[in-house]
């Protein structure tokens, strides 16, 4: 399901349970640039968001100092899935409880984006906003309820080779 | 319960057929019908029909491929070449959704944030496992358990998920929860428990086991 004019982006955010400095962090934070490398070096991985000459986006804190936010772009929801459950990452998330508050909201969203422009933080924390309103829909899910991209919905017959096309016009 | 589980089950209640599913698991990979009649010392033709028999029922899955590399006119027929079909089967009698409360139980507990509790009951399960199993070595208590263990450079691997479904939905905690259960097993039969270690894959189970001690 991969689609050169659409990719996804994933958001989420992650309230700590101590600041990132303090001893009891140090399992997560020693591993963060190992996960982030894992992550560029990972089929369908895109981009992520870095702060301004730092190699992570700790420090940025949109919305509010113990809030982290991880933001990257994939190729799909498969290269997303894999690098999440089917790498180290999986060892990390599984640790996660020690290192983060659980949430009775969601904290992860995704959705699709016309390739050529990467939408800003603001407008992904109106993505998540979005699912916590409406749960998942196709501008706003999440992995587990994941939506195909725009382009897998059915185009203009002008596009399509002539009488190759299975479903009805519309 | 669907009409093609009971087909399926049915069509392995022929012991020659079981045989050859079993032939064809085992290989982890695709079997021609020459080299499942040669492993099973029958003939051809027969072999060809079971496994067909058995592609039928859904439980083997067929590719037809040109082996030897033979391209063009004069090439033949390309090969029929048989590996386990990837959808699983369940068949309960009467009727029974462990699988459906499995995935509920878990929604549940990623919900509370019970990952911990999980993992102590599932490491307390393991070693009642191992310790109860008899089994002489752990790759024997892996192949009992359904793992389909194999060698791996220095680790022993396993081709089979045994909870692939809920391992999908539920990535951090069945994987948690199998890795747990599975340093059980190892304390069970008085071996480390930390040979066992998280190191995912797109395939078979995330799971490896060191073939060695590690103190």
């Amino acid at each position: 399901m991969s689609d050169p004019r659409h990719h996804l982006a994933q958001f989420n955010v992650g309230r700590l349970t101590a600041p990132l400095d303090d001893p009891s962090m140090e399992g997560f934070s020693s591993q963060i640039d190992a996960v982030n490398q894992l992550a560029e070096h990972a089929p369908g991985f895109v981009w992520r968001l870095v702060e301004e000459g730092k190699e992570d986006a700790t420090g940025l804190r949109p919305f509010g100092d113990s809030y982290l936010v991880n933001y990257s772009v994939w190729e799909d929801v498969e290269s997303l899935w894999n690098f999440t459950y089917r790498t180290d990452h999986l060892a990390l998330l599984r640790g996660r409880r020690q290192w983060f508050e659980r949430m009775d909201t969601a904290h992860l969203v995704l959705w699709w984006f016309p390739s050529d422009n990467i939408p800003s933080v603001e407008e992904a924390g109106r993505r998540l906003d979005l699912l916590r309103e409406h749960g998942p829909t196709p501008e706003a899910f999440t992995l587990r309820t994941p939506f195909p991209p725009p382009s897998d919905l059915p185009r203009p017959t002008s596009v399509q080779p002539s009488g190759a096309s299975t479903s009805p016009n519309p | 319960m669907d009409d093609s589980s009971i087909d399926a089950a049915g069509a392995l209640a022929d012991p020659l057929r079981r045989r050859l599913y079993e032939y064809v698991a085992d290989s982890g990979g695709e079997v021609s019908r020459g080299e499942a009649a040669e492993a099973l010392g029958i003939r051809r033709t027969l072999a060809a029909h079971h496994l067909d028999r058995l592609e039928e029922a859904g439980l083997l899955e067929v590719e037809r491929r040109r082996v030897n590399g033979r391209e063009g006119p004069g090439a033949g027929r390309p090969a029929k070449l048989y590996r386990r079909a990837g959808h699983q089967l369940s068949l309960h009698l009467p009727p029974r959704e462990y699988e459906l409360a499995a995935h509920v139980l878990a929604e549940a507990v990623e919900r509370h944030g019970a990952e911990e509790a999980v993992h102590a009951a599932a490491r307390e399960e393991g070693r009642r496992l191992g310790a109860g199993s008899g089994a002489g070595s752990v790759e024997e208590l892996l192949r009992e358990r359904g793992y389909e263990p194999e060698e791996a450079g220095d680790d022993v691997r396993m081709r089979n998920c045994p909870f692939h479904t809920l391992a999908r939905a539920f990535p951090p905690l069945a994987c948690g929860l199998n890795l747990e259960l599975l340093r059980g097993m190892l304390e069970g039969l008085g071996e480390d428990g930390d040979r066992a270690r998280m190191a995912p894959r797109t395939e078979g189970c995330c799971v490896a086991v060191s073939k060695n001690k590690i103190r």
